[in-house]
């Protein structure tokens, strides 16, 4: 569905360097992704700011000429056959708006089935899907620019599929929401993708866009890929590990060990024990301190992807160019 | 078709846009009547110094300014909100343009309706009737057709223009100045005969840049008079030749521009 091969975007920039001197340098946004997503998959693309994330996304949509490299997708190429693939993509920029500012939100979207030439049955049958999903009803009628944003982010994401796209990019779709109306699009978009008609990708700074949505994570930094997998392989490869969170009536005896796992933390004068769970499994684990010591709760944690992005973003460190 | 379709809708959403802001479509549509008469107004102002300019009578100098202010207005009308493309480009909006299955183009064109800019019209092909008036123009097929034909010329060659020095801001976003030399300085330079201006500047701007072919060629094979500067009378008739040559040239390095957008950052 989506195929990129060393797909490079540079940009030219002037530094001053004198008074009047400048000097060109070039950066590269993108440095040679490679990258294949089937039809279907619900892809996170995630980095820090200025990793390349945009950069590729407006590649992926034919906004951007790569500068080398090819990238393909649903078998066009984006920039030649631009206006073909506008048809078979939908686009939602968190920060850019697809709508008609001074037009109520439906006329917005009548607007676009001209635009995209869909039948009127189809259109309406779309229409109507969203309307429901979204709760669109109360607004409709409403200029977009008295849209608050949880309601234009709505109103953006039905635009977007009311042509019913096979790819659907998503650039930081969840952005200042607040915390209904992120929940609103996290659920209508793991709706869309359990379909599985439709192959969405998503970049984020809420890693808990990607959590609920995305089997696949990919990692972007300095322009290149560093990690492209499930989280938990992520979490394998940074070796995060779940904790055991433990309440207890008095301390630990000194010296006492939980095998296959190691105290992170010790809080409360000895009476809330962390222990990360290295080889032994939480049930073994809860076993053993049961046994151990006079346990009055606990609780099991799963690692927090934000630490380890945030170690993956923090890591290893390149020279600039 | 189904693309035509889709533009005309684009224009109604406007147009109800529009609606919504009706008071400041008043004010800006009498604001912008006063520029046209100026521009051909000046020709008179130029004619007090002298009963012959440049080897020129006012009314064949007035056809010349009319041909001009005509095709102006007419580009002005259907291309003029092109010079938007800057604030586009700065702000990355574009963005949303690029990612819909029409052209760029047409889309930015429709996203102002000119509405506004109509009296201008009505006003530039009055002049256009003043001048053919003031001259004894004797009428052949040839000159019936060459009067149609060369206002339309003259639009596509300023709409080319127009387009041209848009597309500068995709390269440099502040080039908005540099752009309007070329489209209003362009204008004024064809308003007068050709005659008045001096050897090298004259050679670049009528001959090499084409704009001798706008007005003061065709309004001299309209007049049936010899050339001073000894280029032959027909050539007015080259005068759509070279507004398509225009065009294309524009249309090049439009598509280039478009290639070139580097967005913005979100």
């Amino acid at each position: 569905m989506i195929e990129m091969k060393d797909l490079r975007k540079d940009f030219t920039v002037r530094v001053k360097t004198g008074r009047l001197r400048r000097a060109k340098r070039t950066v590269s946004a993108v440095d040679g992704v490679n990258l294949t997503i089937e039809p279907g998959e619900m892809v996170g693309y995630i980095g820090p700011n200025g990793a390349g994330k945009s950069t590729t996304l407006k590649m992926l949509t034919g906004i951007l000429t790569p500068s080398g490299g090819m990238v393909s997708v649903c078998g066009l190429e984006p920039v030649p056959q631009r206006t073909r693939l506008a048809l078979q993509i939908g686009v939602v920029f968190g920060q850019r708006s697809q709508l008609w500012w001074d037009l109520p939100l439906h006329e917005s979207f009548q607007l676009l089935r001209h635009i995209y030439r869909v039948p009127a049955a189809d259109h309406a049958a779309r229409l109507r899907r969203c309307r429901s999903l979204l709760d669109l009803d109360d607004f409709l009628d409403t200029p977009v620019r008295q849209l608050s944003l949880g309601q234009r982010m709505r109103g953006e994401l039905t635009a977007a599929l009311l042509h019913g796209p096979r790819v659907l990019f998503l650039d930081e779709p969840t952005i200042g929401l607040d915390v209904v109306s992120k929940q609103a699009v996290r659920s209508f978009l793991a709706e869309l993708g359990e379909g599985g008609t439709v192959t969405l990708v998503l970049t984020t700074h809420d890693l808990a866009d990607i959590e609920r949505l995305c089997r696949r994570l990919v990692v972007i930094d300095h322009g290149q890929v560093v990690h492209d997998g499930t989280i938990e392989a992520l979490h394998a490869r940074y070796g995060s590990r779940r904790s055991l969170v433990v309440d207890l009536d008095a301390p630990l005896a000194p010296g006492f060990e939980l095998p296959g796992a190691s105290v992170t933390a010790v809080e409360a004068d000895g009476h809330r024990v962390t222990f990360a769970l290295d080889t032994v499994s939480a049930g073994a684990a809860v076993a053993a301190l049961v046994g151990a010591a006079s346990v009055r709760d606990l609780s099991v944690v799963e690692p927090d992807i934000e630490d380890v992005v945030a170690r993956l973003y923090a890591g290893p460190v390149r020279d600039a160019p | 078709m189904g693309e035509l379709r889709a533009y005309a809708a684009l224009m109604a959403g406007q147009f109800r846009a529009m609606a919504s802001y009706r008071a400041s479509f008043v004010v800006e549509l009498v604001s912008n009547v006063g520029g046209t008469a100026l521009d051909v107004g000046t020709v008179f102002v130029l004619f007090r110094a002298g009963r012959v300019v440049g080897g020129f009578t006012l009314a064949e100098a007035i056809l010349m300014a009319s041909i001009t202010a005509a095709g102006f207005v007419l580009a002005d009308f259907a291309v003029g909100n092109v010079d938007r493309l800057t604030t586009y480009v700065r702000a990355g909006t574009l963005d949303a343009v690029l990612v819909r299955p029409l052209g760029v183009l047409p889309q930015l064109l429709l996203m102002d309706l000119p509405v506004r800019k109509a009296l201008r019209v009505a006003i530039g092909v009055g002049m256009l009737g003043l001048g053919i008036r003031l001259n004894h123009i004797h009428w052949t097929p040839g000159r019936g057709l060459l009067i149609v034909v060369a206002p339309v010329a003259a639009a596509v060659f300023f709409g080319a223009i127009f387009v041209l020095s848009a597309s500068l801001s995709f390269w440099w976003v502040d080039s908005g100045e540099i752009g309007n030399g070329f489209t209003y300085g362009g204008r004024d330079f064809t308003s007068y005969p050709i005659t008045v201006y001096g050897g090298w500047f004259r050679a670049i701007f009528a001959y090499a840049l084409g704009f001798g072919f706008v007005a003061y060629q065709p309004a001299l094979a309209l007049l049936g008079r010899a050339d001073p500067l000894g280029v032959p009378a027909r050539a007015g008739y080259l005068s759509p030749l070279v507004a398509l040559l225009v065009a294309a040239i524009a249309a090049v390095v439009w598509r280039a521009g478009v290639r070139h957008y580097r967005s913005t950052g979100s």
